[in-house]
């Protein structure tokens, strides 16, 4: 299996659904070599999946053995690499969606470091022995493709997102190529939601036949927490502040909000290219004192921020899956989610509402704040509801799938 | 012998518009979406039932008998919206053969929370009635056939109706059959009609099921069933909603032909006849009380409430809607209490159902929201403005009964300073 992140270095939800989906695999008894970038450089937070390997003693990844590659494979880029504030960017370019901003999401020599991956999976293909190869997203799709060329091992990749979601209409052509010749290429290919696999047949052209949609799991922490009635509401935004989110809706809507109540703050929990845009853009409504900006949160902090929480909204312009969306049903906290999202296309306990309708958005917000009702009925049957999403579940459907590709291979 | 007892619920609610917190108009209603359902509703199913009828009492010469029970919403949407079809049923009240049942105006659960609200509102109803059809019911059916003991209590103290319909379900009934005639418990001169829920469902729900083992159901068969009860009944009350012919059943499913050969098949048997509940009422004695304590509808596999007090949601926001009753009346706002009255239509709690699996399919027929959640935000939005516009009134009339003088001279003193204010704010834009 071809990797780029694995917790507890992550930066998004690939780190998170690899985790989940191996621990479940290799229960249900897959073996898996699960392959890795790791940088030598000491200045990349990366280098760090190199303690993966510490893994191996627990029981539960028994099954699981990580091979790491020296290559600072660092997908996103951060808020402090990016100059430039929001007046600025916003007079220049007009619109901050625009793709001089997405063009940035990598470091400037990933496509090099795409490369060096691909040499180094090669070389492991040659030393270990496995049936099939598995890659997520298009980072490691040339490493699979390759490799499979190779060893005559059949490939399946597995699609969390694509460049059409990161980017919107502003795609980076050489990853679009990259995206392409992996799906095209592959014996496979594994979706994360029917909305992902409705991207792949109609921007990439591949047929539907070709496509399996497994939905990703949320991981059970065992966690149970009573509402309690607060005079100040929380409304949490946790992600990556960047275009694919839709930070800058967030935002529009909690001032609608405001104009209605005032016992209300908003989170915004993470970092991105849009992070000080947004910050600026808060204090440019006069909301700035209302809305928080905590940077990237891990772990423990990332539980505290939905223990505190109202309510958590998901307004991504284009979401292929929303692992955590589930996350914060699972911490029994009603949840607003953009209708691009794959999570929406089967939850019933959601509220959900297109993610350029502010309006609407800050009107089902404040009904959320208003309504006890309605918040202890999203929060119970969607925690119930959540639990329905397992990785085991998951894991079976994955290995249905190579079965199949193993027979027709 | 055993009579046949038609009757036929038709309604639709005024569905409401999307309403967000940040609006403040007064129509609350989605007029487009409601002339169209109305349109709809009424081509496929109520001119051609309607005609079908017709031709069936005139075939018959008054052998064939139906009812129906229309409630006031869906009378003012034909007014406005397909008058065409509201001839047609005027058509029907003029053969003779058609009797028509009173209910709450607005298909509301007042019933349940207020019994003022709720004689009020059979009060209009029954005027409408007299107005449309020229008739005065004498036999009452309540919103989704809710029952128990009080609403009948309730319903006999009026004084005006003869008997009261119900769903004959089987854990009120045990095994009692719903084809007698009954007497509600503590009730002197009131009857007690009851659905024979297996055969109105075979037509309602099962007609055009092919996974039913009866299927296809034939006009002759249920003729079979019919006669089958002879000798250990008097009556089958057969009581569905009207849009069974033509929405619910399409007319592809050939629902239109089975009425059509119905009445001929029935007749056959020469013990058979059609009646109206007032016919049955008179014809058949009560043979015995029945005790119906806790509440009982005709609605979903449960028969109870669940489908609009099934969860935080619908309790809330009929608890709310109920709590206004006070305020709005004083208000005595003629358009207000109109708009409070729609806002109590049963079907707005039905969209709020989360019971999601086999009855599903039933609640989301005609039903505009794509979850609960939203048709309850968008519910509880439109009560709030409601609300504000009742305390405007309230507050207004304060006012104006209080103070008047004062009233102006503050004005005066407003309108200046606004101005003042605009303008410096203008400037300093500039």
């Amino acid at each position: 299996m071809l990797g780029w992140e694995f917790p507890p270095f992550i930066s998004g939800g690939l780190g998170t659904a690899c985790y989940g989906l191996t621990k479940a695999l290799s229960r249900q008894g897959t073996h898996i070599t699960f392959v890795l970038p790791s940088g030598a450089d000491a200045d990349c937070d990366f280098m760090k999946v190199l303690t993966a390997q510490g893994y191996l003693i627990s029981n539960e990844f028994k099954n699981i053995r990580f091979r790491t590659i020296k290559s600072a494979l660092k997908p996103y880029i951060s808020s402090a690499n990016l100059g430039g504030s929001f007046l600025s960017n916003a007079q220049s370019s007009q619109s901050w969606q625009a793709g001089s901003v997405s063009q940035q999401h990598y470091g400037r020599d990933v496509l090099e470091q795409v490369n060096k991956f691909e040499q180094n999976a090669r070389e492991i293909a040659q030393t270990e022995d496995f049936d099939i190869i598995h890659a997520h997203d298009w980072m490691t799709f040339p490493a699979a493709i390759s490799s499979a060329q190779l060893t005559g091992k059949p490939s399946v990749v597995h699609v969390h997102s694509t460049e059409f979601d990161r980017s919107g209409e502003h795609v980076n052509q050489a990853i679009y190529d990259i995206e392409r010749f992996g799906m095209h290429r592959a014996d496979r290919i594994v979706a994360v939601s029917n909305y992902t696999k409705n991207i792949i047949t109609s921007r990439y052209a591949v047929s539907p036949d070709k496509i399996d949609v497994v939905y990703n799991g949320v991981e059970d922490d065992g966690s149970i927490r009573t509402l309690e009635d607060k005079k100040t509401k929380i409304v949490l935004y946790l992600g990556r502040i960047t275009f694919q989110k839709g930070p800058d809706y967030f935002v529009d809507a909690a001032k609608k909000v405001l104009e209605k109540m005032d016992n209300v703050k908003f989170i915004m929990a993470g970092d991105g290219d849009m992070t000080r845009r947004m910050i600026e853009y808060a204090a440019w409504l006069g909301i700035g004192h209302k809305i928080f900006f905590t940077k990237f949160l891990r772990g423990q902090n990332v539980h505290r921020a939905y223990q505190m929480a109202d309510l958590y909204v998901m307004p991504s312009v284009s979401e292929p899956f929303g692992i955590a969306a589930l996350e914060a049903m699972k911490n029994n906290v009603p949840i607003l989610i953009s209708k691009q999202s794959g999570v929406a296309e089967t939850l019933h306990n959601a509220l959900k509402v297109n993610f350029w309708d502010v309006n609407e958005m800050a009107n089902k917000m404040i009904a959320v704040l208003k309504y006890p009702p309605l918040r202890t009925m999203l929060s119970e049957n969607g925690r119930r509801e959540a639990g329905t999403f397992r990785w085991e579940k998951s894991a079976a459907k994955i290995n249905e799938i190579y079965k199949n590709v193993l027979a027709c291979a | 012998m055993s009579s046949v007892c038609f009757y036929f619920q038709v309604h639709q609610p005024f569905r409401l518009r999307n309403y967000t917190i940040f609006d403040n108009g007064t129509n609350y209603y989605d007029d487009f979406k409601n002339a169209q359902i109305c349109r709809k509703v009424a081509d496929k199913c109520y001119l051609p039932a309607n005609r079908l009828m017709l031709e069936l009492i005139k075939k018959y010469n008054g052998k064939f008998r139906i009812s129906y029970s229309i409630t006031g919403v869906i009378l003012e949407q034909l007014e406005k919206y397909a008058p065409d079809a509201l001839d047609t049923f005027k058509q029907l009240a003029d053969t003779g053969c058609v009797e028509f049942l009173a209910e709450t105006y607005y298909h509301t659960l007042s019933s349940l929370y207020s019994h003022n609200e709720f004689t009020a509102q059979v009060d209009l109803h029954i005027a409408a009635i007299q107005k449309y059809f020229s008739q005065t019911p004498r036999i009452f059916r309540n919103t989704e056939l809710v029952y128990n003991n009080q609403i009948a209590e309730l319903i006999e103290s009026m004084g005006r109706f003869d008997a009261i319909i119900a769903e004959g379900a089987d854990h009120i009934l045990g095994y009692k059959s719903p084809n007698f005639v009954y007497q509600p418990l503590r009730c002197k001169n009131l009857k007690l009609l009851l659905k024979n829920y297996r055969l109105s469902d075979d037509i309602a729900f099962r007609f055009s099921n092919q996974g039913w083992a009866d299927w296809p159901l034939t006009a002759p068969k249920f003729a079979q069933w019919v006669d089958a009860i002879n000798g250990c009944g008097y009556t089958v009350n057969l009581f569905m909603d009207y849009e069974t012919f033509g929405e619910h059943q399409w007319e592809s499913t050939g629902i239109f032909n089975f009425l059509r050969h119905l009445p001929e098949e029935i007749l056959k048997h020469p013990d058979n006849n059609f009646k109206t509940p007032s016919e049955v009422v008179k014809a058949f004695p009560a043979s015995e009380t029945l005790d119906i304590p806790y509440t009982v509808s005709w609605a979903d596999i449960e028969r109870d409430l669940s489908a609009w007090l099934g969860n935080p949601m619908q309790h809330n926001a009929l608890t709310e809607i109920y709590k206004l009753e006070d305020s709005i009346k004083s208000a005595a706002d003629d358009a207000l209490i109109a708009d409070w009255r729609k806002l109590q239509t049963s079907d707005h709690f039905y969209y709020m159902c989360t019971k999601w699996f086999s009855d599903g399919d039933v609640h989301k027929y005609f039903n505009p929201y794509d979850s609960p959640y939203d048709s309850y935000i968008n519910f509880m939005n439109v009560m709030d403005n409601l609300n504000t516009r009742c305390s405007d009134i309230l507050s207004l009339k304060k006012m104006t009964s209080g103070r008047p003088q004062k009233k102006t001279s503050t004005k005066l003193i407003r309108r200046p300073l606004r101005k003042n204010m605009e303008k410096s704010f203008a400037t300093g834009l500039q």
